[in-house]
């Protein structure tokens, strides 16, 4: 101990004195360390992230074989013709509605969720690990259990519909309510992450305010606009906007459920690109889409970022 | 709370008593939005699928339809590929993710600040958006329909990168000073000092690498085609999609084993978390 004391008081003085050459001997000293610690990472990322950006964009200003080899530089005319074709433009306006659905439903059930299980009540633990629940499931199991739900023949809702004598919807086979019930499918796969995030925020609103609110006999609602969700309004941003991330991603129960149908309807940007390029072999047009998609992410991740930037220091 | 409430307005207990009824009211039909899907396709698992497809809700209740699903699908085959590939990936990510945070805050090099925003940037590039030459990638490494295809391109990210240096910027300075002193270099600093200080870190992204590759669908359907490494959500979509399509108590019960392995540990790991 008493030896560590004395070597540390050596060091300092001696820090002194090397202090004009040490920032250059520990550089080269690290070198082998920097590539050892720092050597797999930066080869992953660039083999499998960085290269096939890349490459997704040469592809992007080529035209390619049906193999996927650039053939004939032609500019930026696939984004072109991109833009000016109508089912590239419904498949974009298909993915705008289902993103903003998704996302505005989940906060707010979400929300919902997590005030009803910010109660002290007996029991309330239970609800709040069933409220969480979905979190456990994966897109493929949703896909299931929604399917069954949907089945116009065997499913619920439509012997609910037949019993009740209303019309039967055909869910899956009708554009419109195809896409709703996509969208129901994702906010429920959605609410359990939603929920235990925006709970742990209620968590943290100081129980003071709400004390004060109630002495001063202000009412359980107008608590909720204008305590709850102010205060935690940062975080309720921050859920929006991942939930937009991944509905942007979406492409697992679309797949499973309605396989981008009917008559495209539920055909949103990645199921399109995971279409043109290996189902229809057009590996240029899928790398123009590919890059659009990338625009869009990384415009909303940066305004992550920008959110993340103000709890966390770079 | 409830004292100052009564103190202000007085209510009598049959108000009271009725004002608890109705949160566990709302409660309660909450509860059943989000879990009648999973009541659902549980409580149809254990039906006869002839029932099923008569549109009965009821009937004889059996463990018929998990053996068939466990013996005539390969439903167990996927779960176990899915286990190697998850596990795998997660140590891969452990580790490298672990290493690149530990260069970029114990080691002085040239160009760190921008090889970090390298990094950060990765995190706006979708994978979805790169699959096209990634398949080709891993189609010319020989890697199609194993489970190193599963692995390789997830060994690392920058978002467990990220989340493990904002764990180690946390440690004291005194640690690394006094390790310096100790003769200690950055490799054995790195091991014995930094990872166990990181502990509840490295927990997390193990669980969180874990459970995403867990729940990988586009990339296996893409680069796997047989049921030696197919995991297991490409496996249940196979199930749904083939000569099983209409056997529905059979393809609920194969659900049901998908994810009460997830359930569980989902539950189990609440209880610990917020004990």
């Amino acid at each position: 101990m008493q030896q560590s004391l004395q070597n540390k008081a050596a060091n300092e003085s001696s820090n002194l004195k090397l202090k004009a050459n040490s920032t250059t001997a520990s550089k080269s000293k690290d070198g082998w360390y920097v590539a050892l610690f720092l050597g797999p990472s930066l080869l992953l990322l660039g083999i499998f992230v960085f290269y096939p950006m890349l490459k997704t964009f040469y592809l992007s200003m080529f035209l390619t074989n049906n193999v996927g080899k650039a053939t004939t530089f032609v500019g930026f005319s696939n984004y072109l013709s991109l833009l000016k074709n109508p089912a590239y433009l419904s498949s974009l306006g298909a993915t705008l509605i289902y993103v903003l659905a998704v996302s505005a439903l989940t906060v707010i059930i979400g929300l919902l969720l997590a005030v009803a299980a910010n109660q002290q009540l007996k029991g309330i633990k239970i609800f709040r690990t069933l409220f969480s629940s979905t979190m456990g499931v994966s897109v493929s199991v949703a896909a299931i259990f929604w399917l069954f739900v949907f089945n116009p023949s065997v499913g619920v809702l439509s012997q609910l519909s037949t019993a009740l004598h209303l019309p039967v919807i055909n869910w899956l086979t009708d554009p419109t309510f195809a896409m709703i019930a996509i969208i129901i499918s994702t906010v429920w796969m959605n609410l359990g992450f939603t929920f235990l995030i925006l709970f742990g925020a209620l968590q943290a609103v100081p129980t003071s305010l709400y004390e004060a609110a109630d002495i001063a006999g202000v009412s359980k609602t107008t608590q909720l606009f204008k305590i709850t969700i102010p205060m935690i309004s940062p975080t309720m941003f921050f859920v929006l906007i991942v939930t937009l991330i991944e509905a942007f991603k979406s492409f697992g129960l679309i797949d499973m459920m309605t396989a981008g149908g009917p008559n495209n309807a539920t055909n949103l940007l990645v199921y399109r690109i995971y279409q043109d390029a290996f189902l229809n072999g057009n590996f240029a047009q899928a790398s123009t889409e590919s890059i659009i998609l990338t625009v869009i992410i990384a415009i909303f991740t940066l305004i992550q970022f920008k959110l993340l930037g103000k709890r966390v220091n770079y | 709370m409830q004292m100052t409430n009564d103190r202000v307005a007085p209510v009598s207990a049959g108000s009271r008593r009725l004002k608890k009824v109705g949160k566990y009211l709302l409660l309660i039909i909450l509860m059943f939005i989000v879990v009648s899907p999973f009541l659902l396709g549980f409580w149809t698992s254990f039906l006869p699928t002839a029932a099923i497809s008569k549109g009965a809700l009821w009937g004889k209740l059996s463990f018929d339809n998990y053996v068939a699903a466990v013996t005539t699908t390969p439903i167990l085959r996927y779960l176990f590929n899915s286990l190697v590939i998850s596990l795998f990936t997660m140590i891969a990510q452990l580790l490298f993710c672990s290493m690149s945070a530990y260069a970029f805050v114990f080691l002085r090099f040239k160009y760190r600040k921008f090889l970090f925003y390298v990094f950060l940037a990765t995190m706006m590039l979708p994978f979805e958006a790169e699959v096209i030459p990634n398949f080709m990638t891993v189609r010319d490494m020989g890697l199609l329909d194993h489970f190193a295809v599963m692995i390789v391109p997830f060994m690392t990210t920058a978002f467990g990168t990220f989340m493990l240096r904002q764990s180690f910027m946390q440690m004291p300075k005194e640690l690394k000073e006094a390790s310096d002193i100790e003769g200690l270099n950055h490799w054995q600093f790195y091991y014995k000092v930094t990872l166990p200080y990181a502990k509840i870190s490295m927990v997390t992204l193990g669980a969180y690498s874990f459970l995403s590759s867990w729940n990988q669908y586009l990339w296996p359907m893409l680069t796997t085609f047989s049921d030696n490494f197919r995991p297991v959500q490409d496996g249940l979509r196979q199930l749904q999609s083939q000569e099983t399509f209409n056997n529905w108590g059979m393809i609920q019960a194969s659900a049901a084993i998908v994810v009460l392995p997830t359930l569980i540990v989902l539950f189990i790991g609440q209880h610990y978390f917020k004990a």
